[in-house]
């Protein structure tokens, strides 16, 4: 594990019957860096990172965060580890009001009320949602549920913020308002982004993974994935 | 007012509507009124479980009957006196909501729907087999001497209308606080979105099992009061159709409200008692006022009520 790792993962594994989805990746997230995961469908890209949230259990290998093994560790206990996630297809309490989504996701980090409420308006501030706070989440556009799920991951002040493809049904104006969104956060906390928008990755990334076909294809910055024969044949078709 | 003072108010209030029916009510509505406020503790009990986690039990008459038995056999067979055997009640039903949760919770669904069935159907036919003990359905009497709590014999109608209304202002205060708590907003979160309230960090199935065990044991604390209020356990309250009245009664009064279950069961009960003086057919009439209930508040009486007008009831 290399020391200045956040999160590792070293000859991570699952099979599903007799599918390899991920097989023996090993793994290394620097601290402090934008992370874009990114590879073709099916390429494992999800199973991967529900092992490393503890959504998925794995097969084999070991997951490392934070300094300390978490193979084991149900994903509640990560979570208040450090970590935080985004859904892929938005997962908000769509029958509460915004600030009470919030309020959850503050709720076992700060016990008082008025702290907690300030803390959650500052989180809306942020994302730029800030006067939507009485509405129900359910009632909020595509795009706002998106931001308002990142607003519940800063809520969390985590170590890592894992965001799985964020930008999937967003318009293009909005996907420009996230990029911004991202760079402004990249100082505050690492990020690891699951993506298919590769203009997208090519812009907030500091490094970039690729998978295919479950297992790592090639790892480096934009530039040097640009460049690099394999991912093009693989993924990015050659340009 | 603030939200939390409304709620407040309105609560007491009832309580306090409560207690001065007592002085003016005649006597055989005053006897029918202690029995709903048992019966609606019963019902809150479910409804912690049914209405703020959206888990659907299917046996908590499981639970009644443990405390009614738990209650009533150490009376009947040790000879305690009642407030003992009112906590045996109370401990049996807890011991017995932990261990169904425990193993019950290891499904969810409509799986959960079917081994609470299934474990409430064990304990029906156990309360059956040991014959010898429980009398089965025949059931036994608790003597009226075996009836005297703390000085206050429980079979005048006056005290017995007292200690339910006690039991009753207990469980509407528990269910407001345990709704105002960090805890009750953990329980709606999981019941709204139980993926996402993991992946906040909560630990979802301890929340789970908590919320079996304070809705089994108040469940069985209501089935112990009963018993000893109204001075009779017998098997039938163990049967399948106490575990139905409870998921009617909740879902008539609004299901994840605070007062939803007193309304439910007290609407229920008034409705077979009145209909069955115009007809025997009365489940007939009872159920058609249902039906119609469904189709036009299927949010219950007080889910509805909230929807409409008053969007801070708890």
């Amino acid at each position: 594990m290399a020391a200045m790792s956040l999160l590792s993962t070293r000859g991570l594994s699952r099979n599903f019957g007799g599918l390899k989805a991920v097989s023996d990746v090993d793994f290394d997230l620097p601290a402090g860096e934008v992370c874009a995961l990114i590879g073709p469908n099916g390429a494992g890209k999800t199973t991967f990172v529900g092992m490393l949230s503890g959504r998925i259990a794995a097969s084999a290998g070991q997951v490392f965060f934070d300094g300390r093994e978490v193979t084991n560790l149900p994903a509640h206990q990560r979570i208040r580890a450090g970590m935080a996630y985004t859904f892929q297809i938005t997962s908000v309490f769509a029958r509460l009001p915004v600030i009470e989504n919030l309020s959850l996701a503050l709720g076992w980090r700060i016990s008082d009320e008025e702290a907690r409420l300030a803390a959650a308006q500052d989180a809306l501030r942020r994302v730029g949602i800030a006067d939507r706070s009485d509405q129900l989440a359910g009632d909020l556009s595509y795009g706002h549920q998106r931001l308002l799920e990142i607003a519940m991951g800063l809520c969390q002040q985590p170590k890592l913020l894992i965001l799985d493809e964020p930008t999937q049904g967003l318009a293009d104006s909005e996907i420009a308002d996230f990029i911004q969104l991202i760079r402004g956060l990249a100082g505050e906390m690492t990020i690891l982004l699951i993506e298919h928008n590769i203009r997208l990755v090519m812009q907030t990334a500091d490094v970039i993974t690729v998978l295919n076909g479950g297992a790592v294809l090639a790892s480096g910055t934009p530039d040097e994935i640009q460049a690099n024969e394999a991912v093009q044949a693989a993924y990015l078709g050659t340009g | 007012m603030t939200v939390r003072q409304k709620s407040w108010a309105l609560h007491i209030g009832l309580l306090a509507a409560l207690f001065l029916l007592q002085f003016i009510l005649p006597t055989y509505h005053h006897g029918s009124l202690a029995r709903v406020m048992v019966l609606a503790c019963y019902a809150m009990g479910y409804n912690i479980l049914f209405g703020y986690v959206g888990l659907l039990s299917l046996g908590h008459a499981l639970f009644f009957a443990t405390g009614m038995y738990g209650m009533g056999l150490v009376i009947q067979h040790l000879g305690w006196p009642a407030g003992p055997a009112l906590l045996a009640g109370l401990a049996a039903g807890f011991g017995m909501a932990l261990t169904v949760g425990i193993l019950a919770l290891r499904t969810s669904g409509v799986a959960f729907m079917i081994v609470t069935l299934m474990f409430a159907q064990a304990g029906y036919l156990a309360a059956l087999y040991f014959g010898d003990y429980t009398r089965g359905d025949e059931g036994f009497v608790i003597q009226q001497a075996d009836r005297v709590l703390a000085g206050f014999d429980l079979s005048d109608p006056t005290n017995r209308y007292f200690a339910a209304l006690l039991l009753f202002g207990m469980c509407l205060v528990l269910t407001l606080k345990l709704v105002e708590a960090r805890f009750g907003q953990v329980l709606v979160a999981i019941r709204e979105n139980e993926e996402r309230t993991r992946m906040l960090g909560y630990d979802v199935h301890r929340h789970k099992l908590a919320a079996v065990v304070a809705s089994g044991t108040t469940a069985a604390f209501a089935g112990a009061a009963y018993g000893l209020l109204f001075g009779y356990a017998g098997a039938t309250f163990a049967s399948v159709q106490y575990s139905i009245f409870p998921l009617l009664w909740v879902l008539l009064g609004g299901a994840g409200t605070v007062i939803g279950p007193f309304i439910g069961t007290l609407f229920m009960f008034y409705l077979i008692d009145l209909s069955s003086g115009i007809t025997s057919a009365y489940m007939l009439i009872a159920g058609v006022v249902l039906v119609l209930l469904t189709l036009f508040a299927p949010q219950g009486l007080a889910g509805e009520l909230r929807r409409r007008r008053v969007p801070w009831l708890p």
